[in-house]
């Protein structure tokens, strides 16, 4: 039942001489939701920005060791092949400006220049605001620009956008840390409900929604994993001192 | 006493101000007395027969400036299409390279070819296309003419680009978009307004540039449409019938320097319009 999707080994990344993270061992369950926490500047974002090779276009930005996605080491395959494999949303909402919704849906094919019948444009379209659990509230009025839905609605539109290309893993970057309670939720059951095709990491500042949705948590600590395990055991019994100090709020 | 110096205080704001309002004035009342003598001067000259016929020779009456007009619109569009391939890419490349040497070496380069006289940059190309090829040409007028143009290109699409928020390009190439189409298919979109507004400036800037034509498109009686022949233009026919003795041709030069100016004027007040209307919000 349970397989690795991804998997590090003696992984590192570096700003210049800024050492971020350190020697990271980590495996990924396929289908499952994985909670990334630890407290700020401890190196969340550098890492899930490594797994679809962003953390690489910084200009002094360095790596070693490996990432294997399905057995491939990543840093061996084309990093824009990589990245139409790996969806990625961001802690502020970033739809396309100049775009409808529906463009912004098909951005990741009509930017590549793929190639799509009108009708599968509308069927990806459809499937995708579906899955984001925004079709009833826009399906109006598909063809306004995306920049005019609440805060909420443009995260789902880009969770959307990353859907519409079948990602095989979807990263979110605290993706829920500038939004209303409300939408907060309603992201929270879309993401519950997704781990049914793909497989999600998500960093969260927030304990109770790591706890409510995911099924595995990584803790990391300046730059190294200090424990990693099914979401309920590291909440109820963690081993670690850190971790037990984060979780019960003594710092963060 | 405190009274006394808050009221001491006052009227030197006062007068401030005074000073300030009343020096705008005499700053701007010569410039509308200018447009309003030119459009006064030339109006009476436009009518249908001077924006559609040839000049004629000295002594016959009438005559227009289409060779002209037409010479004019053809410089500045082949000059606009020399300078925004280069001044897009050029303000692209700064906007998104850390200030190293060759950037700072790039940026001179474009400051001091803004403050280059427009004559030099004629002589120039007079030496490098003119003389070589034996030909004054309309060519050359519009090469002469795009390097004027750069700067403002140049300058507009890198302050443009660089407000393009940073989160829209990470949006992109995390869909697996290469950079080049990255930058060519939502950094460039989403700027467009303030490329636009740079290279409609840039034409407005050399609309009535007279000095680098006067060596290199040299002007032409006759109708062309040759841009590898001499042609006429708006700036250099004002120039010839202004210092002509022939009374009739001065009423000539005021009618064509009535449509150079407004031109000039329409091509500002689109980039006003665009500016505010096309904005793209971020
Ligand atoms: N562009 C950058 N250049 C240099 N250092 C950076 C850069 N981005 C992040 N860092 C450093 O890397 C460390 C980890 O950052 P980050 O991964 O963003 O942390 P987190 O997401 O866990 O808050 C921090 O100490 C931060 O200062
Ligand atoms: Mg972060």
């Amino acid at each position: 039942m349970e397989s690795t999707i991804l998997r590090t080994e003696d992984f590192n990344a570096s700003f210049g001489t800024t050492h971020v993270l350190k020697n990271l061992n980590i495996k990924i369950q396929r289908k499952k939701i994985t909670a990334i926490m630890g407290p700020s500047g401890c190196g969340k974002s550098t890492f899930i920005r490594c797994i679809n090779r962003m953390h690489e276009l910084n200009s002094n930005a360095t790596t070693k060791g490996k990432i294997y996605l399905d057995g491939q080491n990543i840093y061996e395959q084309n990093p824009t092949i990589l990245r139409r494999k790996i969806g990625m949303v961001f802690q502020n909402p970033n739809p396309f400006n100049t775009m409808s919704i529906y463009q912004n849906v098909l951005a990741g094919y009509t930017l590549n220049s793929y190639k799509l019948t009108r009708t599968k444009k509308d069927e990806i379209v459809e499937e995708s605001l579906k899955n984001a659990a925004l079709w009833d509230e826009v399906k109006n009025t598909l063809h306004k620009k995306g920049t005019f839905l609440s805060g909420g609605q443009q995260q789902r539109l880009c969770i959307a956008r990353s859907l519409a290309m079948k990602p095989e893993i979807i990263l979110l970057d605290e993706p829920t840390s500038a939004l209303d309670p409300i939408s907060t939720s309603k992201i929270e059951e879309l993401l519950y409900g997704l781990k049914r095709i793909y497989t999600i990491i998500i960093v969260t500042h927030n304990i109770q929604q790591a706890g409510r949705i995911s099924d595995y948590t990584a803790f990391f600590y300046l730059g190294e994993l200090t424990e990693m395990d099914e979401t309920k055991t590291i909440f109820t019994n963690p081993k670690n001192i850190q971790t037990q100090n984060y979780i019960t709020g003594r710092f963060g | 006493m405190m009274k006394e110096r808050l009221r001491f205080r006052e009227t030197r704001n006062m007068i401030f101000k005074f000073f300030i309002i009343v020096c705008t004035l005499i700053s701007i009342i010569p410039l509308v007395l200018l447009i309003v003598y030119i459009f006064r001067q030339g109006i009476s000259v436009i009518n249908w027969h001077f924006l559609t016929s040839l000049p004629k020779p000295v002594g016959e009456a009438g005559g227009g400036i289409l060779n002209a007009l037409i010479g004019s619109l053809l410089i500045i569009l082949v000059a606009t299409m020399i300078a925004v391939p280069f001044g897009v890419s050029m303000g692209m490349y700064f906007s998104e390279s850390s200030p190293n040497w060759v950037y700072k070496i790039a940026h001179l380069c474009v400051d001091v070819l803004q403050g280059i006289p427009s004559i030099v940059i004629g002589i120039i190309i007079y030496i490098w296309l003119v003389k070589p090829f034996g030909q004054f040409s309309a060519f050359s007028g519009s090469v002469a003419l795009s390097f004027m143009m750069l700067p403002s290109i140049i300058k507009s699409t890198e302050e443009t680009l660089k407000l393009v928020p940073h989160s829209l390009k990470e949006a992109s190439l995390s869909l697996g978009v290469p950079y080049y189409k990255t930058m060519l298919r939502v950094i460039m979109p989403a700027g467009i307004s303030g490329i636009l507004n740079g290279i409609i400036l840039g034409v407005a800037r050399v609309a009535g540039e007279t000095a680098p034509l006067l060596f290199t498109a040299f002007g032409n009686p006759f109708m062309s449409f040759n841009i590898f022949k001499p042609i006429a233009s708006l700036p250099l026919i004002i120039f010839n019938y202004a210092i002509s003795p022939y009374e009739d041709w001065h009423r000539l030069a005021w009618g064509a320097s009535f449509i150079l100016v407004s031109m000039v004027l329409i091509l500002n007040i689109i980039t006003k319009v665009t500016e505010t209307r096309w904005k793209v919000q971020f």
